[in-house]
This record gives C-alpha cells, sequence and structure tokens, in this order.
C-alpha cells in the first residue's frame, strides 16, 4: 500500500476535456520522509513510518529528536504508520513525493478528521425525517418520536440512535478520482470533498477497493 | 497568491467582454453533435450574475416563440466560443427576475448612453 500525508487546502472547480465543470479539493500532499522500517522478522509485520511538515528543532520534544535523529531527518509535526509488502524496498530517509504514489485518472482513498459539528439531534445526525409542520404538531418538528416500547422491555435498548455529538472522528473516503498531480509544486486534485476543514491533515492512499 | 487561486488562474478566460445585467449579448457556444462541432447562438437579456472567480455565472434570458428561456452560463466555461455586448441596458437592480413577470412593451430595458 502506498500512501502520503497532506495537508486539505480548500475546494475549487476545473473545466475537463468535455468542457464539464468538476468539483475538486485541492490537497498539498509531502513530501514525506521515511522515519522508521518495521520488518516482519523484528516487528512481526512490514510497515514504514513516514513524517510530514518539518519541526523546528528547537520545538521537538526530547523524544521525538531522538527518534527523528535514528532516522537522520529533521523532525517533522506528523507521524503515520503505513502497512507495506516489502518493506525492504524502502530505507530510512527516503524522500517520498506526490508522485510515486498517486497517477492523474486513478482512484485515491482518503482519510481524516471530519469537521466536529457539535451536539447535533437526529435529523442531521442519523437522517431521520422528523415530523409534521402542521396538522397540531406542537414543538416536536425535528424530534425523534418514539424510542421504544413501555414497560416491557422498561429500558431503551443499546444502540438506539439518538442525539450526541457528530463529527470530529476519524472518516475515510474511498475511490476518489485523482484529477490531477502536480509534481513540481506538491500539489493533488481530488474529485470531490475530503473530511476536515482546510488546514487538516489527511492521509491519501492508492485506492485499496477499487475493481476496474 | 495562494495554491487555490494559481490554479484557478489557469482556468480563467482573459477574452470575456466586460458585461452587467441589462445588456443584451450573444453567446456563441460550441456544440458537438455526432462529432462535428458548430457554434450555436444564444442572444438575449443578461438577467443576473451570480458567483465570482472560477464559479462566475450569467443568467439569459430570451423569449422563444413566445416562450420565455433561460440559459445559466459559467462565464469562464470553455464551451463558450464568444461572447458579444449588443446593446447596454440602464437598469437599477443586479438581479432582474421582475422580467419572468413581464413580457412585450413592459419588458423593455432603456438604452444606457454614457
Amino acid at each position: 500500500m502506498k500512501a502520503i500525508i497532506g495537508e486539505k487546502l480548500g475546494m475549487t472547480q476545473v473545466f475537463d476535456d468535455e468542457n464539464r465543470a468538476i468539483p475538486v479539493t485541492v490537497v498539498k500532499a509531502g513530501p514525506v520522509r521515511v522515519t522508521q522500517i518495521k520488518r516482519p522478522e523484528t516487528d512481526g509485520y512490514g510497515a514504514i513510518q513516514i513524517a510530514f511538515k518539518e519541526l523546528a528543532a528547537s520545538k521537538a520534544t526530547r523524544p521525538q529528536a531522538g527518534h527523528f535523529a535514528k532516522a537522520g531527518v529533521a523532525p517533522h509535526r506528523h507521524v503515520v504508520e503505513v502497512r507495506v509488502d516489502d518493506p525492504d524496498a524502502y530505507e530510512l530517509g527516503q524522500e517520498i513525493n506526490v508522485a510515486d504514489v498517486l497517477t492523474e485518472g486513478g482512484k485515491a482513498d482518503v482519510t481524516g478528521i471530519s469537521k466536529g459539528k457539535g451536539f447535533a439531534g437526529v435529523m442531521k445526525r442519523h437522517g431521520f425525517k422528523g415530523q409534521g409542520a402542521s396538522h397540531g404538531a406542537h414543538k416536536i418538528h425535528r424530534a425523534p418520536g418514539s424510542i421504544g416500547a413501555c414497560a416491557t422491555p422498561a429500558r431503551v435498548f443499546k444502540g438506539k440512535r439518538l442525539p450526541g455529538r457528530m463529527g470530529g472522528e476519524r472518516t475515510t473516503i474511498l475511490n476518489l478520482d485523482v484529477v490531477k498531480v502536480d509534481a513540481e509544486r506538491n500539489l493533488v486534485m481530488l474529485k470531490g470533498a475530503v473530511p476536515g476543514p482546510k488546514g487538516a491533515v489527511v492521509v491519501i492512499r492508492e485506492a485499496v477497493k477499487s475493481h476496474g | 497568491m495562494n495554491a487555490i487561486d494559481e490554479i484557478e488562474a489557469a482556468y480563467l478566460r482573459d477574452d470575456v467582454p466586460e458585461f452587467a445585467p441589462g445588456d443584451t449579448v450573444r453567446v456563441d457556444v460550441r456544440v458537438i453533435e455526432g462529432g462535428r462541432e458548430r457554434i450555436q447562438s444564444f442572444e438575449g437579456v443578461v438577467i443576473a450574475k451570480n458567483g465570482g472567480g472560477i464559479r462566475e455565472t450569467f443568467t439569459v434570458r430570451k423569449l422563444s416563440f413566445g416562450v420565455g428561456v433561460e440559459r445559466i452560463f459559467p462565464l469562464h466555461a470553455p464551451i463558450i466560443d464568444k461572447i458579444e455586448v449588443l446593446r447596454r441596458g440602464d437598469v437599477r437592480r443586479a438581479k432582474l427576475y421582475y422580467l419572468r413577470d413581464r413580457v412585450g412593451k413592459a419588458a423593455r430595458i432603456k438604452e444606457r448612453r454614457d
């Protein structure tokens, strides 16, 4: 699996060959450095650890500084582990760029932290229909309705969809079209939305469930 | 200039004439029919402009066989071959939706002279 870390810059639109307007998210992806290699012999599985966005040496904690020094790279802000089949194909300190991971016309998966929506009701959070706007409905337009029976079972079932905190959780969007890869400026354009606000850190990987 | 502005700048057209709601324009649209390309004109009054940057659009209204037809064009769409301003209109608001309720003499727009 090939992956890279990026920063969401925002959305815009571009025109394709057939003059259609395509909504795209622009992500500044990489370059990332390999900071640790895990091998089946020593760690039980194969993976590489990649780091994104350099951090001033004075801002790194002692443990951070030590970890990055071992790999021979400057401290970075964000660190992510990626499973790979052949960890020996990578070397410590190696730089990985967007063009190494994504190709134009291909598909990508994007993982990030979604925007927090606060304490949300059932209509927004679970897509309930709500209740009537009229016909005598009084102050219950967006209420969930009944949440269960009475004396039997005399409790609310676990997992019952109710209001609560929404968003702000790890979300993965599968199979986004890669519209454009700009290797020079380390930019990638993905069709559609990706999780999180502008400035959010996202992990982009080759699509794992794309079958033709 | 941030990265998004730079990307948009590559798609912005610089051959778009200046026009405003109330103006009469002719929009030449490239139409592809069975592998052959031809130009189709749409002539009418600009009744609204919306959005900004690469997302800017404008609405053109015309009467076709007594039926009002409105078409919304993205200002920077490559599908547009040419925009020609035929007549400048003198209007007092930015959205001329009131024209939809008017026909004939009442739907006239004063010409701007400056």
